[in-house]
């Protein structure tokens, strides 16, 4: 697979590590009062869909920037890739 | 002999000598091990998996299910190979496999008397009583009678590589669409691949007697594969296989570098490809189907265009004697082409046994019309068939039967990636579906385009069109003239009877077998393959697939798709682990990680080991230990007694810098970070956001903003890669930067209580005595005259001791400067296992007991977990099942100080019965201490810090042991401290 970089343009899966679902990236507040139901949802539960989902790849071979990539389940097409970074501060999307 | 006297693509000015089952053969470059045997007379090959059944060649290509055979001796000898694509060398030797005793008189052909009771679902039906039996008896005697060939059972001696092509147009397969298509491609200037999974380009060509403008199809190949070898653009890869299509365009192919050499010499033995190609032509051509009749798996017995193939392009006929009559059985034209072929070359024909009541005829021979075949005779090889027309049946004798049931569409990458194929009534096969892989374009044969014309045109129309998908313009080439022949067939897909019609040859299984799994309600085709285990064997049903839907959508009264279709899925035929490896085994398997000190202490003799992806000295053996204890033991006792030093660059340094590098420190951590001095060291521990202990290790303030985190060796990958992740993905507001320094620092544990007197030696002007630079202090300095250095008082070992880091190009020289500077002190280097020696007897946990299910609690630092900030795991680290865990870390100490305990033992009450329900822990490290002269141990126990002095049992069922051991304090040495701030 190849994994369009934002800043290094196309590269092999074979340098990226896989995480999973992007929504670890919305970690609960631990100061709300149920923030153990929370982290456990956050922890534990993921969706799992057939077909478009958002996932975390970490691109350890190269320049270690996490990636917020959109893949297609059931083809394994990738729709695109965003840092994470810029995703989580809102600069993309 | 049956060669034929002229003709074919081999070169007879060239002997080429080989040995099948010991005897000695003759046969030429060009040839195959089918070809040469069946030149050579040799009908019969081999035995079939199940009842040991008489088996010939069946085919020409990788799709045989038949002539399988061991092929080369020693460690080069391979169980399984087709003889029909095995490319004849001098010296070859090949043994047939599957029978007990010779291959003319298989012991084993007695499980073909016990047919009727080895049917379908067989394994499953009989050995399920008594259950007892399954492991015992018969699942080994099962295990002894399975298998096809056998391994050498030795290393193998060859080479193997893998690599990466990049291209525009991969075109798979050589034959008249391939070869049309790579030519397209490759004079519009594409950067083109050519796979052909033969020895020669050509296809088919080389099997009909097609002409091309008037010609020889082999004299147009000829001019096609000097035409593409002089372009730069074109890569051409005969021996090569294109095995699976996989995600973005990207193709595995196996290229067969030497497998056609007796050794390869200096080459590798095969190359794994994984081939990166914007567009692809499929153009695999097309896999013959046989009808299934009585006792059809007789030596003798192949498919109708195996035989024109042996013919034309081997000069073989399929006859153990030249004056045999050949009989074709066709169910279209097609097989009436065998018959003119064979004619054309003088090989007497009896005639064609056409099902069709209409048959045309196409030549001078016998002709049964709407006839079929119902019988066969011949133990070792065909001599009689028994043809039925109407009500009449008659037996002829003949020496081989060609059999043409028409021809599928090779769909199997068009498959890949759940592309379903689709039947089309008007070929009677599948062909490839709309949804295959993305950008592989079917054309030709592969594409139910059949026919050399057709073939020509669709493959360079495929190619014109491939390439304008991705902006390159490819204009039409001139194409050689050429016809297609006829090729009406009817649905006929097999013949009736009571007798056993083989449809999977190398699973025998038989129509029979398919009406059984019928009967017991296997009627989807997943359910029909799984009880029969047809299209399971190692050509994975190619000549038999279709055969069997066929059979079964006749009994379930449905049409064929209606009953289902293949799944084909990687690879299309077998790969081998080795070029799957490429190369990349035994020390290859990955690189090794080599510390600043490796050569050092592989001059000292030290002994290493694996630790991740390190070579870490072990222990230094010194003249006169002949036990790696006593080397151990000496190196635990220098450094309580004096000092000795340790590489331990391998523990993971992540440099944490920013105006928020301390608010990110005490987020990821458990325990406070940003109060830390600058100046100071703090032990820190980092959980897993679901509350488990991750990792340890220690957090250096260098300055304000400028912090040093520490991983274990282990966790070094993982905590970085962790770091990053919060940084990035969850607090990306914070100003933090951070960069893995593992490899930068060389750092060298010095330890013992003359630890500080060394290392005044060599500290530049720095004052490092216990008031300036007390226990937990960092700071930068020089040593030795200006090299930049961080000096860490820390310790692992419980006694005095620094850590010391230089750029790690200096790492080799410090250790000889120490080395050199303490020769009076006594300095020691120690490896790992002193270094376990020394933390067990500290009682500091390591990975043993942070191995992820355990808990801050359990490891006696639940008051570490800061309640006063959130941080990594801090939520779920409060939840009641881990809070409430009562195991404790504590130390053991056997009752008799020489009797080892086991790491992994359990702990129980003393006599409490030894279940699961009485557990009480675990022992998670345990050594030999020289320093207490006693066997000691760290383990979990559960209320264990309520428990010192109680004598408890560390049982180790697996061995029988079970030892007495006594709760103790886990800081076996020193507990209070007091040696570390000395």
């Amino acid at each position: 697979m190849l994994i369009p970089h934002p800043l290094l343009g196309p590269r092999d899966a074979q340098e990226f590590i896989y995480l999973g679902d992007a929504t670890l990236m919305h970690r609960p507040d631990a100061t709300r009062p149920d923030a153990e139901a929370a982290f456990c949802d956050y922890v534990f539960l993921r969706h799992n869909p057939a077909g478009v989902h958002r996932e975390l790849w970490f691109h350890e071979a190269g320049d270690r920037s996490w990636l917020v990539v959109t893949r297609n389940t059931v083809t394994h097409e990738i729709i695109g890739a965003e840092l994470a970074c810029d995703v989580k501060l809102g600069v993309t999307q | 002999m049956t060669r034929l006297s002229t003709g074919g693509l081999i070169d007879r000015e060239t002997q080429l000598r080989f040995s099948f089952n010991g005897r000695s053969y003759t046969g030429h470059p060009g040839d195959t091990l089918a070809s040469a045997l069946l030149a050579n007379g040799v009908q019969l090959v081999g035995r079939s998996f199940k009842y040991h059944r008489p088996r010939g060649v069946f085919a020409a290509g990788s799709e045989e299910p038949n002539a399988m055979v061991e092929l080369r001796s020693g460690a080069r000898q391979e169980p399984n190979t087709r003889a029909t694509v095995a490319e004849l060398f001098d010296g070859l030797v090949a043994r047939s496999q599957n029978h007990v005793g010779s291959l003319e008189r298989d012991l084993l052909a007695i499980n073909d008397l016990f047919a009727p009771f080895l049917a379908a679902g067989f394994y499953y039906k009989t050995f399920m009583w008594p259950k007892a039996f399954w492991e015992k008896l018969y699942e080994p005697a099962i295990r002894r009678a399975a298998g096809l060939g056998t391994l050498s059972m030795r290393p193998d001696p060859d080479s193997y590589d893998k690599g990466f092509l990049h291209c525009d147009l991969l075109v798979i397969g050589a034959g008249a669409a391939g070869l049309a298509a790579a030519l397209t491609a490759g004079r519009a200037g594409a950067q083109v691949v050519l796979a052909e999974e033969d020895f020669q380009l050509g296809g088919r060509l080389l099997s009909e007697r097609d002409s091309l403008d008037g010609a020889e199809a082999s004299l147009w190949v000829t001019k096609m594969r000097e035409e593409l070898q002089s372009l730069a653009n074109v890569r051409l890869m005969p021996r090569t296989t294109v095995f699976g299509a996989y995600d973005h365009g990207i193709y595995g192919a196996v290229e067969r570098v030497a497998d056609h050499l007796p050794t390869p010499g200096d080459r590798v033995r095969q190359s794994l490809w994984r081939i990166r190609a914007k567009r692809a032509i499929l153009a695999a051509g097309a896999i013959e189907r046989h009808i299934p009749f009585a006792e059809n798996d007789r030596p003798g017995i192949m498919l109708a265009g195996a035989m024109r193939a042996y013919a034309n392009r081997w000069a073989v006929t399929p006859l153990k004697n030249a004056t045999d009559r050949v009989a074709v059985f066709t169910n279209g034209d097609d097989g009436h082409r065998t018959a003119l072929d064979l004619m054309a070359h003088g090989v007497p024909v009896l005639g064609v046994i056409d099902t069709r009541a209409d048959a045309p005829r196409f030549g001078d021979y016998r002709l049964f019309a709407g006839a079929t075949i119902t019988g066969t005779k011949g133990r070792h090889g065909l001599t009689a068939i028994q043809i039925t027309q109407g009500s009449k049946a008659a037996w002829y004798s003949v020496g081989a039967l060609g059999v043409a049931g028409g021809w599928n569409p090779n769909v199997h990458l068009a498959s890949h990636h759940r592309g379903r194929p689709v039947w089309d009534e008007g070929v009677l096969a599948f062909l490839p579906g709309p949804n295959g892989p993305h950008g592989l374009i079917p054309v030709g044969a592969a594409a139910g385009k059949g026919g050399v014309a057709n073939a020509l045109a669709d493959g360079m129309q495929g190619a014109i069109t491939a390439l304008g998908q991705i902006g390159l313009a490819a204009k039409p080439i001139p194409l050689p003239q050429a016809e297609n022949t006829p090729a009406t067939q009817e649905a006929f897909w097999h013949v009736p009877g009571r007798r056993r019609a083989w449809v999977d040859f190398q699973n025998d299984v038989t129509v029979k077998d398919i009406a059984l799994a019928h009967k017991e309600n296997m009627r989807s085709v997943e359910h029909l393959k799984r009880w029969t285990t047809l299209g399971m064997a190692t050509d994975q049903g190619k000549t038999s697939n279709i055969s069997a839907l066929a059979v079964m959508a006749e009994l379930t009264g449905k049409t064929i798709p209606q009953t289902g279709t293949t799944m084909f899925r990687p690879p299309y035929t077998g790969v081998s682990l080795a070029v799957l490896g490429g190369g990349d085994t035994g020390p290859h398997f990955r690189p090794k990680r080599l510390t600043p000190t490796h050569y050092w202490a592989s001059a000292r003799g030290a002994s290493f080991i694996e630790v991740g992806p390190w070579m870490r000295a072990q222990f230094f053996p010194q003249p006169g230990e002949t036990h790696w204890r006593h080397s151990v033991d000496r190196e635990v006792l220098a450094v309580r007694a004096g000092v000795g030093i340790c590489d331990v660059t391998t523990l993971g340094k992540i440099d944490v810098q920013g105006a928020d590098a301390g608010e990110f420190l005490n987020r990821v951590y458990a325990n406070m970070m940003g109060t830390l001095k600058v100046g100071m060291v703090r032990y820190g521990l980092m959980l897993r956001e679901d509350g488990h202990a991750y990792d340890d290790g220690t957090c250096a303030r260098l300055a304000e903003d400028h912090f040093i985190v520490t991983t274990t060796t282990a966790n070094a990958a993982g905590v970085y890669r962790q770091l990053e992740f919060f940084r990035q993905c969850v607090w990306p507001d914070l100003d933090v930067q951070l960069i893995s320094t593992t490899d930068a620092w060389a750092q060298i544990a010095v330890a013992g209580p003359k630890s500080r007197m060394l290392l005044q030696r060599v500290v530049d002007d720095a004052d490092i005595s216990n008031a300036a630079f007390p226990f937990m202090a960092c700071r930068a300095l020089t040593i030795c005259g200006g090299l930049r250095a961080r000096l860490f008082r820390i310790s692992f070992s419980g006694e005095l001791a620094y850590e010391l880091a230089v750029p790690a190009r200096y790492g080799h020289a410090l250790m000889e400067r120490l080395m050199e500077q303490g020769a009076d002190l006594g300095v020691t280097p120690y490896g790992t296992e002193a270094l376990g020696v020394l933390r067990i007897e500290k009682g500091h946990a390591a990975g043993a007991e942070l191995n992820g299910q355990t808990t801050a609690q359990m490891l006696g630092l639940g008051r570490m977990v800061s309640a006063k900030k959130d941080s990594v795991g801090a939520i779920m680290s409060r939840r009641e099942g881990l809070a409430g865990d009562k195991r404790r870390l504590v130390g053991l100490k056997p009752v008799t100080a020489q009797t080892p305990v086991a790491a992994g033992s359990h702990l129980f009450t003393r006599r409490a019965v030894q279940d699961m329900a009485n557990d009480q822990g675990w022992v998670t490290s345990a050594c030999y201490s020289p320093h207490l002269e006693s066997y000691i141990a760290l383990g979990f126990l559960e209320d264990g810090e309520n428990r010192l002095g109680e004598v408890i049992t560390a049982a180790n069922p697996l061995e029988g042991q079970e030892v007495a051991v006594e709760v103790v304090s886990a800081h076996f040495v020193d507990p209070d401290g007091g040696r570390l701030r000395d």
